[in-house]
């Protein structure tokens, strides 16, 4: 019997790769083990093994293909002795336009999906919800606001992965007290690829790989960093900063100030933050909340390339310790960056990505693709929203957002991580104090569920805020 | 006591720990682990005039301390160093300009020791504008960059990653300096202790470790929390050199020191001394210090102060005239009472120094 061989997934975001080899061609025999070709994502080059036993009737897939689509059928083993040409007939789509017949991939890609409200978005804390549409996340951002840089400026279409390594390798380039340490930053290319080239380009004194110990080499950096030198540390993901957080928190954020202003720590903590797509409540956590919370911290999380590279850079030459929370849905997504010498952004300062009269939805980070997907279908209906990208949560560009609620009366916030004590549970709070009197309806916050990252996809679709309930707060300000 | 081991003899020690051999040390009464070492290094006249000067510095310092303390002039916590002078003076004695000093909250002796000015200590004990965190640190958290003292941590065993991420930056430097990170017998139990460790031998970080044993971890005594309480085999996983020091004796201080201090310099990577000691006060000012007894620490204040034993040595071996180390103490107590006048009538910190030093600004 017949057997497709499907483009596989390397990782829990990957959505599409490049066939980039054949390393059998048809008519060959395989065996389980055997490799079978190499396919190559914007992360990593990896080989895919058969696991089956037969011959391989055909390549459904040419080598040389871009943007293979997760679980498109690539080729087609028959058993020993099987008819070759049943199976050719068999073989799903011919070979040209195979990217354009992606079977169901196992996470939220599903684009143009049904996104209907969820029935109880205003109220976010306690209850359980009745389930609520999928979350759609586009892989195409809309074009964003951008007058941070001289008009007719070159735009390069660049991934929020490239940003940010074209940041830190700027950086390097300019001052020697920058470096980078962390796990699995220098031989293995980083574990999500942030740090592709910097070894090459730096060597090992300045790209330095850590054993698994964040503990100790939070405090290392942040040692380091008190004699003037400027690391960078990277975290594989946030969730593993909680065992550095005394470090983070204790060591880097207070000193300052504990020291009566003699020993800054001038230190970037970077990383993912916040779900990626079906790692359990370990790997999921969203942090912005916790780290706004400190005096002594700057906290960034940037939506689009350019500000991930802005903001980097700037991160890098601040004085003071940073936590510059990455997501690594977006990491692959690809944004206009201004092509500029020395592109650095100001810290501290929200931008208004779509202009709206009627209602200000503030987001940040990933929360930025649930605000402008509502946003765009809100304005079908007659709806403009302004939506506000904070960039930094602390410090917190307040102003920005007054001066928007000021004209449009109406607030909704989203962010991905928990409701209790979040994000948009301080700007309801500023809101409620600095624009009082402008404000229509009350604020409502958007969030991720009040419980732990479920596993299973539909839990987790259900666990995450989505584009309805974007649009369902939106009309609910609005008393539409 | 037990000998200084060989360092590369505890290096290549791969064995099992032996359960019988802390036990045995345990065994031992603080007073027996300090017997007199047959061939103690012996200093100078200068030397010990120099070491008695520096140590007696601390001990008024700290009695003086402990006083304001009981007075209700210094709040929260203070924990006191009398008793474990040598150690640190005896490090010092071996360090040069530009080494690095870090520690944990037991950190009055280790400022005085790297310069630092009394008044600016006792001031920011006394939580006023003059100390050297302007009154927004306290005991457990001073600094001095221009010292290369860099702290007094609260959080302990945390200056253990810290003092190794100094070292990471000598490295990285090369600059030729050493960190000397301090610890107590209780952080040497810390988990972050080991990351360094492991990361410190992998990078040859010139650090040298110096684990303050001084026999209690707050009220728990090193058997009741040790599995190996031989602390200078804490390394020997790593492949790092040990040795036990008789931490009263300010001469054997410095000679562990100056090996393992060397060790560092010359790029072999860090280096354990555990320095043998006896904290005479309690763990913090407000300890009645029921888990030992009277007698264990009147016996090791009689036969083994460490001051006691510079000064026995200065009168009896360099024929220095009581009326000149009398002096001395007149000098060193008229220093203690002006770094106290100063701590209790300079000013508060001005209420706007509550929101100075949180961030820095950022560079042009």
């Amino acid at each position: 019997m017949a057997t497709d061989i499907l483009m596989p997934a390397l990782s829990p975001t990957m959505e599409e790769g490049k066939l980039s080899k054949w390393l059998k061609k048809e008519g060959d025999p395989v065996k389980s083990g055997d490799v079978l070709a190499e396919i190559e994502t914007d992360k990593a080059t990896m080989e895919v093994e058969a696991i089956d036993e037969g011959v391989l009737a055909r390549i459904l897939i040419e080598e040389g293909t871009e943007g293979v689509k997760v679980n498109t059928p690539i080729a087609v083993i028959v058993a020993e002795g099987e008819d070759v040409s049943a199976a050719a007939s068999r073989g799903g789509a011919p070979k040209a336009d195979a990217p354009a017949q992606p079977a169901p991939a196992p996470d939220m890609q599903a684009e143009g999906q049904a996104e209907t409200p969820a029935p109880s978005a205003k109220t976010q804390d306690d209850k359980p919800k009745a389930p609520a549409a999928p979350a759609t996340i586009t892989s195409k951002a809309p074009a964003p606001v951008m007058e941070e840089f001289p008009e007719g400026t070159e735009m390069v279409t660049t991934t929020v992965r490239e940003a940010l390594r074209d940041a830190m390798a700027e950086e390097m380039r300019r001052e020697e007290a920058v470096f980078v340490m962390g796990e699995e930053v220098a031989e293995y290319q980083g574990a999500y690829k942030i740090t592709q080239g910097l070894l090459q380009e730096f060597g090992a004194r300045r790209v330095v790989d850590t054993p698994i110990t964040e503990h100790g080499f939070a405090g290392i950096g942040v040692g380091a960093a008190f004699t003037g030198l400027r690391p960078i540390v990277e975290f594989m993901t946030f969730n593993f900063a909680m065992q550095a957080i005394d470090h983070i928190i204790n060591s880097a954020a207070k000193t300052l100030y504990m020291s009566g202003g003699q020993l800054g720590c001038p230190i970037v903590f970077r990383g993912p933050n916040g779900a990626a797509a079906r790692v359990g409540a370990q790997h999921s956590h969203d942090y912005s909340a916790w780290y706004s919370n400190v005096p002594g911290l700057k906290v960034i999380a940037p939506y689009t390339a350019s500000d991930a590279k802005g903001l980097l850079k700037a991160a890098i030459r601040d004085p003071n310790p940073i936590i510059f929370l990455e997501n690594e849905i977006l990491y692959g997504q690809s944004f206009p960056v201004p092509k500029l010498d020395d592109f650095v952004l100001p810290i501290g300062k929200a931008r208004v990505h779509r202009t709206g009269k009627d209602v200000t939805i503030v987001s940040f980070s990933i929360g930025m693709t649930y605000a402008l997907k509502a946003a765009q279908a809100l304005a079908e209906e007659g709806i403009e929203a302004e939506v506000i990208d904070l960039r930094t949560l602390r410090p917190m560009d307040t102003d920005t957002v007054v001066e928007s609620v000021k004209k449009t009366g109406r607030c909704v916030t989203v962010e991905e991580g928990f409701p209790q004590s979040g994000i948009g549970a301080e700007i309801s709070a500023r809101l409620m104090v600095d624009a009082f009197d402008y404000l229509d309806a009350p604020v409502l916050r958007v969030t991720g569920k009040d419980v732990p990252m479920p596993y299973a996809a539909n839990l987790e679709k259900l666990a995450l805020p989505n584009v309805g309930e974007v649009i369902e707060a939106v009309k609910a300000v609005c008393y539409r | 006591m037990d000998a200084a081991k060989d360092a590369g003899q505890a290096a290549s020690d791969t064995s099992l720990p032996e359960t019988g051999r802390p036990a045995q040390a345990e065994a031992q009464s603080p007073a027996e682990i300090h017997a007199p070492a047959p061939n103690s290094p012996q200093f100078t006249r200068e030397e010990d005039l120099h070491a008695y000067h520096e140590m007696l510095l601390i001990r008024r310092f700290e009695e003086k301390a402990g006083q304001l303390y009981g007075m209700g002039l210094i709040g929260g916590f203070c924990h006191l160093y009398i008793g474990q002078e040598a150690v640190v003076i005896g490090m010092q004695m071996a360090s040069v300009e530009g080494d690095q000093v870090i520690t944990g909250y037991r950190d009055h002796g280790h400022m005085l020791a790297c310069g630092m000015d009394p008044k600016g200590v006792m001031a920011e004990l006394t939580g006023r504008r003059g100390g050297y965190s302007r009154g927004k640190g306290g005991s457990m958290h001073m600094f001095s960059r221009e010292k290369q003292f860099f702290g007094g941590h609260g959080i302990v065993g945390a200056q253990v990653s810290l003092g190794t991420g100094l070292a990471f930056a000598d490295a990285y430097k090369k600059n030729g300096k050493v960190s000397l990170t301090y610890m107590g017998d209780g952080a040497a139990n810390q988990g972050q202790v080991y990351e360094s460790f492991n990361m410190a031998q992998l990078w040859k970080l010139p650090v040298v470790y110096v684990i303050e044993n001084n026999r209690y971890a707050m009220g728990t005594s090193v058997a009741r929390a040790s599995a190996q309480t031989d602390f200078s085999r804490r390394g020997i996983s790593f492949g790092i050199p040990g040795e036990q020091v008789d931490g009263m004796d300010v001469r054997t201080v410095r000679e562990a020191a100056t090996r393992a201090i060397a060790h560092a310099r010359s790029g072999e990577g860090p280096y354990i001394l555990e320095m043998q000691t006896y904290r005479y006060r309690g763990h913090s000012m407000s300890d009645p210090a029921k888990y030992r007894t009277k007698d264990e620490v009147s016996k090791m204040r009689e036969e083994h102060d460490p001051i006691e034993m510079v000064r026995k040595r200065l009168i009896e071996m360099h024929g220095v005239a009581e009326a000149d180390l009398k002096a001395t103490d007149a000098k060193v107590r008229e220093t203690v009472n002006e770094s106290a006048e100063f701590a209790t009538h300079d000013p508060e910190p001005d209420p706007a120094e509550l929101w100075t030093d949180i961030l820095l600004e950022a560079r042009a």
